[in-house]
């Protein structure tokens, strides 16, 4: 069945340089920050200079780990996917009590660093955690009865905590932008709820599916620390297998060879998704068809709505909650007491983060962390919209250039962190760019990282603009600028609001290239994090997880504000 | 309008702060030079010791960290032939041929070295300086011996006993340098050609093996804030006197000791040395004289909860209360280490893991 579209202007084949005018830019920054590092980096470790000898590689020790990152990424996508696109369904059609803190919180673990979100699961379902001491206590059982650290399933419980806030956020977007008109239509001519669900809406929801999920599988393709702190010894990804071959093992030539193997998968998995997504059609949205959202009829309707809500909180919500109330509380009173477990309320973490009792000349103080985590987050909200704006424009003008650069701008998303910090400091050691004076190089590695993700949620918008609406403005004589400002721009709004919410999320989480990065000067909070849990004594570990509530804290008060922006054509959505 | 105003202002506000956080803070103080440290997160160190060296040399002291101490030598490796630092800092035992090798020293033959037992001077052209040691040990949760009766074992043999079946948890060699540690230390006590029978054992004994530090000691071991399940832990010598000083209320005695006997612990030894090609010669001389001297070397333990070099440093109370020196620490050549390191490694990974 095909789709009535308006897309008659979107025939007409533009000229080439349109589009390379709209990748000017993007194309500039992608080349400058992301590929010359890249390129040096592996230029100068394949080389025979640093022993490099491709005939003497091992190659189990490559297929080993890409059998796994492939087994285990396509296994927490699928799962991923199970959860958010009920999800996804829930947020768009109804209203339910604790709607907006809900879908706050779900955005949340996207910005923990591992190491902390390994923290929450312990302190949920660790050997001591809130649940096996309470299944202990009711059952009189000796030892802890769940298992979960040290696990595969501990691996996929965490992707799908991690990322299904992408296909949520995403998914729910595109399909609270469709016509409820086409729906309605498809019931008038005798459609049951399910044809119509099968043969309207999820077709005009592929693009958004499809990005989405391509979006969590490169995400859980390159994991990382899910699987070195959670996961345990027993598992290694390809990112894994290059942090030990490059950090531990020394052995630069081989994680090189690790990450160009990432990289061409990457590049492989964004091919194959624009060849699937490329025959979908797009549907205008229009101001005047909104799809209703509404309470959940009684009865069945209720009770399923009901379990969503209850499975997402418990999902998504506890891990976040049981760290939070970790924070506050004081296991044991007494140290070496063993058996009972004394508990008491304690805001002593807290107040130690603004002491440095030993003077410490690397004391990170957490209102200093806090705000530079914001101003990078800006910064780099301010980098990728805009780039992101441009790639999505420039993907609009069905031009053959596209064909080749977008996969390209996904590529950040395969590379590996620790790779693209070596050439950042091979590449980047002149005025003015030098990453020794020059700290807004870590926003710049951020925008490389969340490019990716405001591309993929501008541009499924800004396709399903009915180039209707712009002929219509320019006929009245609108000039260009005044047709972006009054057409485009508040059907764009709120994909422009989740886009700068990936940005923020990212910068604020992100550590793998911060570490290699950031500047004494310029402490962030996951810096800060990373400088308590790594030192022994029950206060480090109290004050690690005092500055991680800190840091959703400040994520939370990040995305409220973000959507409070007023942007222009925002309150129809 | 009124929102698109707001949406503009945002946008210039994000603007304005990229172009304040691109500029770099200018220094006030003149002519001061600034000397540049490279060094490893684990790094710290007072204030007001460095202000000190500031003072008396008219000088800016700059810290790069740059990860852990692989990553950190993998910088300063990379990056030789345009040094972004003067003088750099964490080098240990285990990598320090692989540093040697790559050639990114210059020698320096300090007068303070005269201070500095010739055990920890393994650099005969003084290319790299020894600043502090510290062991990797096991501890153990003192609580847990006591009240289940049970003896502290008092050599690596010993741990095979069924009595501690299930109790250590320890670090993958191949991803924490105290597993790495920890793994050196066996092979030092059962030789090249024991080591994996040794550790075949262990895992026949319900050895628990994790990947990081962090996990084991804060999740795994019991005598952490962590309460985990294991009494046992492969961590720091010094971290029974973290925990006395890092305590939630303040304590007298720490909650848990390290194991010390022949080789149960691997002794680390932390170097420095000058990149070669440093403009700044002079003053990365007196930054290493400094380092050595006893104002930094005193401040050391508290800070990194390692020990001094200098045998005329003072050591704080909570160290000589709460940290026992091993007499026989664990030791491997270096040279040894940089052949060896990745075969025992696979090796290890083969007989524990797979």
């Amino acid at each position: 069945m095909s789709l009535p579209t308006a897309r008659f202007g979107g025939r007409i084949k533009q000229p080439t340089w349109r589009a390379a005018l709209f990748w000017l830019l993007p194309a500039a920054f992608l080349g400058y920050f992301f590929y010359q590092p890249l390129l040096s980096i592996f230029n100068l470790l394949i080389s025979p200079e640093w022993g490099f000898d491709l005939s003497a590689l091992d190659w189990s020790q490559v297929w080993q780990p890409l059998r796994f990152t492939v087994f285990q990424a396509t296994l927490s996508t699928l799962l991923t996917l199970a959860i958010g696109l009920p999800g996804a369904w829930l947020f768009t059609h109804f209203t339910f009590p604790g709607k907006k803190t809900l879908k706050l919180l779900s955005t949340l673990p996207f910005i923990l660093p591992t190491v902390v979100v390994a923290a929450g699961f312990n302190a949920l379902l660790g050997p001591r955690g809130w649940v096996n001491l309470g299944l202990m206590a009711l059952f009189d059982l000796e030892t802890p009865p769940i298992q979960f650290l040290n696990t595969f399933g501990a691996i996929l419980t965490a992707h799908v905590f991690y990322n299904t806030t992408i296909i949520i956020r995403v998914v729910s977007n595109a399909w609270s932008r469709q016509n409820a008109r086409l729906q309605q239509a498809a019931q008038v001519l005798g459609a049951s709820p399910w044809r119509t669900f099968r043969e309207v809406t999820l077709p005009l929801l592929r693009p958004a599916i499809l990005s989405a999920t391509l979006l969590v599988f490169l995400f859980n393709f390159t994991s990382f620390g899910v699987i070195l702190m959670l996961g345990g010894p027993q598992f290694a990804t390809l990112e894994v297998e290059i942090y030990i071959q490059a950090m531990h093992l020394l052995n630069l030539p081989l994680a090189a060879v690790l990450s160009i193997l990432q990289l061409i998968c990457t590049l492989g998995i964004t091919i194959a998704h624009n060849q699937l997504s490329r025959k979908d059609v797009l549907a205008a949205s229009s101001r005047a068809q909104e799809l209703p959202v509404r309470k959940p009829k009684r009865g069945f309707q209720t009770v399923i709505v009901a379990l969503l809500v209850v499975a997402l909180f418990t999902l998504l919500v506890s891990p976040l909650a049981a760290l939070t109330l970790r924070s506050v509380v004081k296991l044991d009173a007494n140290r070496g007491e063993r058996g009972e477990i004394a508990r008491g309320f304690t805001l002593q973490y807290y107040q130690a983060l603004w002491e440095n009792p030993r003077n410490s000349l690397f004391y990170v103080p957490p209102i200093e962390a806090a705000r530079n985590s914001l101003i990078f987050a800006l910064i780099t909200i301010a980098i990728a919209v805009s780039l992101g704006l441009l790639v999505a424009y420039a993907q609009k003008q069905r031009s053959p250039l596209n064909h080749v650069l977008d996969p390209l701008t996904m590529l950040p998303l395969g590379a590996s962190a620790i790779t693209l910090g070596l050439g950042f400091i091979i590449v980047f050691n002149q005025p003015p760019f030098s990453t020794l004076s020059f700290p807004i190089l870590l926003p710049i590695a951020h925008s490389l990282i969340a490019l990716p993700f405001v591309v993929r949620t501008l541009g499924p918008a800004l396709q399903g603009i009915p180039p209707s609406l712009r002929n219509a403005a320019r006929v009245l004589g609108a000039r260009p600028f005044r047709v972006w400002w009054e057409v485009d721009l508040p059907l764009l709004a709120p994909s422009l609001l989740v886009s700068m919410i990936f940005a923020l999320t990212i910068s604020l989480g992100e550590f793998g290239a911060t570490s290699f990065l950031t500047r004494p000067q310029y402490p962030t909070l996951p810096v800060a994090i990373y400088r308590y849990i790594s030192q022994p004594g029950a206060l480090n570990y109290g004050q690690a997880l005092a500055m991680s509530t800190l840091l959703m804290l400040v994520c939370a008060a990040g995305i409220f504000l973000i959507e409070r922006l007023r942007l222009p054509g925002k309150e129809i959505f | 309008m009124k929102k698109t105003i707001l949406f503009l202002s945002l946008m210039l506000i994000a603007g304005i702060l990229a172009a304040c956080a691109g500029q770099t803070p200018t220094d006030s103080a003149g002519d001061a030079r600034t000397l540049t440290v490279m060094t490893h997160d684990s790094f710290a160190i007072s204030e007001d010791v460095i202000a000190q060296f500031e003072s008396e040399n008219n000088a800016t002291v700059e810290f790069i960290r740059s990860g852990d101490t692989g990553a950190a030598l993998n910088k300063a490796i990379l990056s030789k032939d345009n040094p972004l630092a003067d003088v750099f800092y964490g080098v240990d035992n285990t990598f320090l041929t692989r540093a040697l090798d790559a050639e990114i020293f210059e020698s320096y033959a300090s007068p303070a070295l005269v201070q500095v037992p010739a055990e920890f001077q393994l650099d005969a052209d003084n290319r790299i300086l020894p600043i502090d040691y510290g062991d990797v040990c096991i501890n153990y949760d003192k609580a847990y011996f006591e009240e289940n009766g049970l003896t502290v074992p008092t050599s690596l043999e010993e741990l095979i006993q069924p009595e501690y079946a299930g109790l250590l948890a320890v670090e993958n060699p191949a991803t924490s340098s105290p597993g790495l540690a920890f793994l050196m230390a066996t092979i030092a006590e059962f030789g090249e050609d024991g080591y994996l029978d040794y550790w075949q054992q262990l895992v026949d004994n319900g050895l628990v093996v994790v990947n990081d530090w962090e996990t084991a000691y804060y999740t795994n071991f019991s005598g952490s804030s962590g309460q985990g399940p294991q009494p046992m832990v492969v961590s720091y010598g010094s971290s029974p006197a973290a925990e006395v000083v890092y305590a939630e209320s303040p304590i007298e005695e720490a909650p848990t000791a390290s194991i010390i006997g022949e080789n149960t612990c691997f002794r680390q030894i932390e170097f420095a040395g000058i990149l070669a090609g440093t403009p700044n010669r002079d003053l990365a001389e007196k930054f290493l004289d400094f380092m050595l001297s006893p104002a930094f070397q005193e401040d050391i333990p508290l800070q990194m909860f390692v020990f001094p070099v200098n045998r005329e440093a003072q050591l704080p109370a909570a160290f000589t209360d709460n940290v026992d020196i091993p007499e026989h620490p664990a030791t491997l050549a270096p040279d040894l280490i940089n052949a060896n390191r990745e075969a025992w490694i696979n090796a290890w990974t083969e007989t524990v893991l797979q």
